[in-house]
């Protein structure tokens, strides 16, 4: 391997391990719940390998029924999945040396913590492509054993929220976000995002918290007007 | 190991239903298709002036929006615990501040609740 791929290899293994890491518990408690739906070990880890989506598998578990009302189960990981329109929109300018088929592969593994991660590095460096499949391939991988695991072991986990685990990804983005942080615009972004999400989320059943909030940071960036980086370096 | 996997295999570890099946692949092909159709719309659009700014906002709002029902509407033990973990995270590593944030809510729920 070239020294310059090794480098990138080991930066996304340096970064994608806190999200691994924190993954296990939801993994092993997604194939327990999945079990106790009936769905086989083998089943549940096609479904990780194919969907690879946490939240939208989760609700998908919840309202699983025999037989699978699959249309149902289809247009709600639709719904809950909208965010990634946003998240592949903001990423393909970082992401356009890639060309079409490393683009396709890259994006199967777009999970919001790789996402996040990519566009943290692009403030500092070109996302390479070798930097975004190693911590796409780490969470597949980590995903599909820990769920099929999960199914296979049963209901023998607890409650996530007894060790916090419940919040492990909360704490996680919100590094995410402060790492995101370019000055008073992205505090406005924060704020109209937070403050549309919250509303959305008490007024609405189901995701549209996400949308609402994504759409509420564009508008006040729109609004904000275009990031002058001759002035910001000037000021620096 | 084969025993193993042969009782594994009539415990029903194998099975496949076939609705199961196109539930699993009706989900997977929208879900591929949302992580393809933002970069597909926009791969070929150089964005400038309020488009881009409306653009580079998208990440942290996303993120931001994906939390705010844990650290704004659960309550106020998870809503300190984010504010510890915010400023965990201006000194010490990801890892770190993650452990230190789940201790936090941990902590703070067992005070407050």
């Amino acid at each position: 391997m070239p020294p310059e791929r090794a480098a990138e290899v080991r930066a996304a293994l340096v970064a994608v391990v806190p999200a691994a890491v924190a993954v296990i518990p939801f993994g092993l408690l997604l194939g327990a719940l999945a079990a106790q739906k009936g769905l086989s070990p083998l089943e549940v880890m096609l479904m990780s390998a194919l969907v690879f989506a946490g939240s939208a598998q989760f609700i998908a578990v919840d309202i699983w029924t025999h037989p699978a009302p699959w249309l149902l189960l289809t247009v709600t990981a639709l719904l809950i999945n909208m965010r990634h329109l946003l998240m592949g929109a903001s990423l393909s300018p970082k992401i356009r040396h890639f060309g079409t088929g490393r683009s396709l592969l890259a994006l199967f593994t777009m999970v919001d913590e790789t996402w996040a991660l990519c566009e943290q590095r692009s403030a500092s460096h070109r996302v390479n492509f070798a930097y975004m499949i190693t911590m796409g391939a780490v969470l597949w991988v980590n995903w599909v054993a820990t769920t099929g695991l999960g199914a296979a072991i049963g209901a023998l986990m607890g409650d996530p929220a007894t060790y916090g685990f419940d919040f492990a990804f909360t704490a996680i983005f919100l590094t995410l976000v402060v790492g995101l942080w370019r000055g008073p615009r992205t505090g406005v972004a924060i704020a109209a995002s937070a403050a549309a999400a919250a509303l959305v989320h008490l007024l609405f059943d189901g995701p549209w918290y996400i949308a609402a909030g994504g759409i509420a940071g564009a508008l006040t960036g729109a609004v904000y007007g275009p990031f002058d980086e001759a002035v910001a370096e000037a000021a620096e | 190991m084969g025993d193993l996997f042969a009782q594994w295999a009539a415990s029903g570890a194998f099975d496949v239903d076939p609705l199961t099946l196109l539930a699993i692949a009706g989900m997977g092909l929208v879900t591929y298709a949302t992580r393809m159709g933002g970069w597909l719309a926009t791969r070929r659009m150089v964005l400038a002036g309020r488009a881009r700014a409306a653009m580079e906002a998208v990440p942290a709002a996303v993120l931001t929006a994906v939390i705010t029902p844990m650290v704004l509407v659960t309550g106020p033990a998870e809503t300190l615990a984010a504010a510890v973990t915010v400023l965990a995270s201006l000194k010490l590593p990801r890892l770190v501040t993650v452990a230190v944030g789940m201790a936090a809510v941990v902590g703070l729920r067992a005070v407050m609740y």
